[in-house]
């Protein structure tokens, strides 16, 4: 002892270690919620619960601006850092998680790095993908005892026509965002839109989501214009000056609107849009006010924490896609430690289950709607700096749970799981 | 309002305690945007003043003797000690980064402190004002209850969704007990005979046999024309004879009265927007809870449960705590 009063830290560190020893002693528990842990013996191993991540790389233009440079790790540190919270507490329930990450090249076979990850012994695994091959992907795993988790594609066609049994999505899709967005403009008594949108496929995607939120919610677009010009080098000694024009005149002219909804998934010319309307109007959509599942300075209901510890890990701020992928492995975790088991059959059962719930810092429960396999989660609408507000918006009701206000709604669910 | 407390006084002498405690207690109300506690006097139902302290005060706890105010400034990253009589701030203490709940052995020390960012549980001596002890726990360990006896600790963790029962001569954790999402404050029976924890994310209330570490039951609460996501119980109370528990229902606006022998919900009181905390005098005749979106207090006579006063407080009350005289 050094001090009067004070346990000296070599002691202290053993009673840790033998308090841990004990708690993670306990045999395995019937599948009750009324067990505790108690310590029994000291020898037995815990539970494995291997996670696999698969990314498969894609081609990206260079971002407009610096900031939006994506990280390496994008995804993949909110994995990490989920399994090192299912590990905190697998402790205390005997479970050990471990992740394995496959990156997969751009023309690399995806199907391939799949089915190494699951005769490895991974039975969930979370994928980074574009839609078609997310849809390859599952298709290649039809007759196998594996759990796909989409944590980015947000194509409306996943959780549709083409939904399948074994996924489920983590990531929010188009349609939610646009209704989380329409729910807060609405709101805002901003119902005449000025929608602007860029001629790629995924933009007519999100023109077809912010046209059904319109309707959906009650408010009118009054004109609706194409950005046809494709995108060349992303800067040029002259380009801020030729876009200080460009901007002003491809905005004008319209009929009185309160509000510029931009469709430019790729963010070719939406990011310009801020600023340099013709008429000074706000802009929201792929760029200014967004719909997102996270937002780096989100700190409501205990958000802090996650951001505190994300950001000590990682050296970098939380993103939508980091979000994404914890969500997946805490839900695994969530299943695991409430079966206390390592096993498919009941870590399945049980997320899609009933009992599922899971706290996600978005001030209610996070689930999976049984129709088509979507994590029913708040959006956060935000500026680039701060969060705005979290929809759903009051006042937009629904005969069970608000949340399903935002995106498809079980009757006009075309999901037929195969 | 000295002749008021006096004609209170004499009216409690002369005719038995009547349905508004006389005795004169001190309420203290931590604000958590504003940065304050209010103190108010349990008598008058006044606000006596207002007491600048560290930034964002949540958990408040009278020390035994009362002599001193224990304030968990989570975005100060320190436990602040506020001395009664002077009300100054005379020491910090050791908590850890954002300190959120905290809890005292009834020895009078030490003092027991969640570290959310570390998973850690954090015992200080208050006498040396040095940590004893660190005990890992779950994923954001937040709510700390004591045992009567001092035997036990308990630390609920909101990410991992369990109450750490741990041992206070030891510092070893015992059980864990699995619980309903974030669970976020855990309370002993007077008699130490059961745990309560409140789970904010699923809606409930668990009572755990204290001794047996299983649990009894699970209660759910279901209040008339609310959506269900927006009851997230928080704090709660439960008589000191054990046939009344109260639970603070948050968005919902409610304090839930449950029967604490059957399990059974009795009424649903109205009170201010989102209530955090509750504190009973210690006669129980009163039960204060912190609005924190009203920026009151409501005061519920607790024989007959009634809410009869609201109290305007400093910004975002959250935390409450009473003196013993």
């Amino acid at each position: 002892m050094v001090q009067a009063g004070r346990i000296h830290p070599t002691w202290l560190l053993l009673a840790v270690l033998l308090g841990f020893l004990l708690s993670v002693a306990a045999p395995a528990l019937a599948a009750d919620s009324n067990s505790s842990a108690r310590s029994v013996s000291a020898d037995s191993k815990p539970t494995l619960v291997p996670i696999g991540y698969l990314k498969q790389e894609v081609k990206h233009l260079i971002p407009l601006s610096r900031l939006n440079v994506k990280p390496e790790d994008l995804g993949i540190a909110g994995a990490e850092i989920a399994l090192k919270d299912n590990n905190t507490t697998g402790k205390f329930t005997k479970q050990k998680f471990l992740l394995d990450v496959v990156r997969v090249p751009i023309d690399g076979d995806a199907v391939a790095a799949l089915q190494k990850l699951v005769e490895s012994g991974h039975h969930f695994v979370l994928v980074d993908a574009p839609a078609d091959v997310l849809l390859k992907l599952s298709d290649s795993v039809k007759d196998r005892d594996v759990l796909l988790f989409n944590v980015s594609a947000p194509d409306e066609t996943l959780r549709q026509e083409n939904c399948r049994a074994n996924v489920l999505h983590t990531a929010p899709d188009l349609d939610m965002l646009a209704d989380a967005l329409a729910q807060y403009l609405v709101w805002k008594k901003w119902q005449r839109w000025f929608v602007v949108s860029g001629a790629f496929p995924e933009d007519r995607a999100y023109l077809d989501a912010v046209r059904r939120s319109a309707k959906r919610f009650g408010a009118k677009i009054v004109a609706e214009r194409e950005y046809k010009q494709k995108p060349g080098a992303r800067r040029s000694d002259t380009g801020e000056q030729l876009i200080q024009l460009q901007m002003p005149v491809f905005t004008q002219g319209v009929p009185s609107y309160d509000v510029l909804i931009v469709a430019d998934r790729r963010g070719n010319f939406g990011p310009y849009l801020p600023y340099r309307t013709w008429d000074p109007r706000p802009v929201a959509g792929t760029s200014g006010l967004r719909a997102m599942s996270w937002h780096p300075a989100h700190e409501q209901w205990g958000a802090t924490q996650m951001q505190n510890r994300f950001q000590r890990f990682a050296k970098r701020f939380m993103l939508p896609l980091d979000y994404q992928a914890w969500v997946a492995v805490r839900a695994i975790g969530e299943a695991a430690s409430r079966t206390h088991s390592g096993d498919f059959a009941p870590i399945n059962a049980y997320i899609r289950g009933d009992q599922f719930d899971l706290a996600a810092f978005k001030g209610r429960k996070v689930t999976f709607r049984k129709w088509d396999g979507q994590l029913r989660q708040p959006i956060i609408i935000a500026g680039p700096e701060l969060p705005v507000s979290t929809s759903p918006q009051q006042g937009f009701l629904h005969e069970h749970e608000e949340v399903d206000t935002l995106g498809i709604d079980e009757p006009e669910s075309k999901c037929k799981f195969k | 309002m000295k002749a008021v407390r006096i004609l209170a006084a004499i009216t409690a002498v002369g005719f038995g305690w009547g349905p508004v405690a006389a005795q004169a207690y001190t309420v203290y109300v931590s604000n958590e945007k504003g940065n304050s506690l209010t103190v108010i006097d349990s008598d008058t139902l006044q606000v006596q003043t207002t007491i600048p302290v560290g930034q964002r005060p949540r958990g408040i706890m009278l020390t035994k003797d009362d002599k001193h105010v224990l304030i968990c400034a989570s975005d100060s990253d320190t436990m602040q000690m506020l001395d009664v009589a002077s009300r100054k701030i005379v020491a910090d203490l050791p908590s850890g980064p954002d300190p959120e709940q905290l809890n005292i052995n009834p020895k009078g020390s030490p003092v027991y402190v969640a570290n959310e960012d570390d998973n850690l549980l954090t015992a200080i001596d208050l006498n040396t004002k040095k940590v004893v002890a660190e005990v890992e726990v779950g994923v954001e360990p937040e709510g700390v209850g004591v045992s009567p006896d001092g035997k036990t600790v308990v630390v609920t963790s909101e990410t991992s969704n369990m109450a750490h029962f741990i041992d206070t001569d030891t510092y070893e954790v015992t059980d864990n007990v699995l619980v309903g999402q974030r669970p976020r404050f855990a309370q002993f029976t007077a008699d130490g005979s059961q745990l309560w924890v409140t789970s904010e994310v699923a809606g409930t209330a668990t009572v755990i046999d204290a001794k047996t570490r299983k649990i009894i039951k699970v209660i759910h609460f279901a209040v008339p024309g609310v959506q269900a996501d927006y009851i997230q119980p928080v704090g709660v109370r439960v008589t000191k004879d054990g046939t009344k528990a109260f639970v603070a229902l948050g968005p919902a606006n409610r304090v839930a009265v449950v029967n604490a022998k059957t399990f059974e919900v009795e009424d649903y009181l109205l009170v201010g927007k989102r209530v955090w905390q509750l504190a009973f005098t210690p006669d129980q005749k009163l039960l204060f809870a912190t609005n924190g979106n009203s920026n009151d207090v409501s005061v519920i006579d607790v024989p007959s449960l009634k809410v009869v006063k609201s109290i305007a407080t400093g910004e975002a009350p959250w935390g409450v705590t009473i003196s013993r005289e």
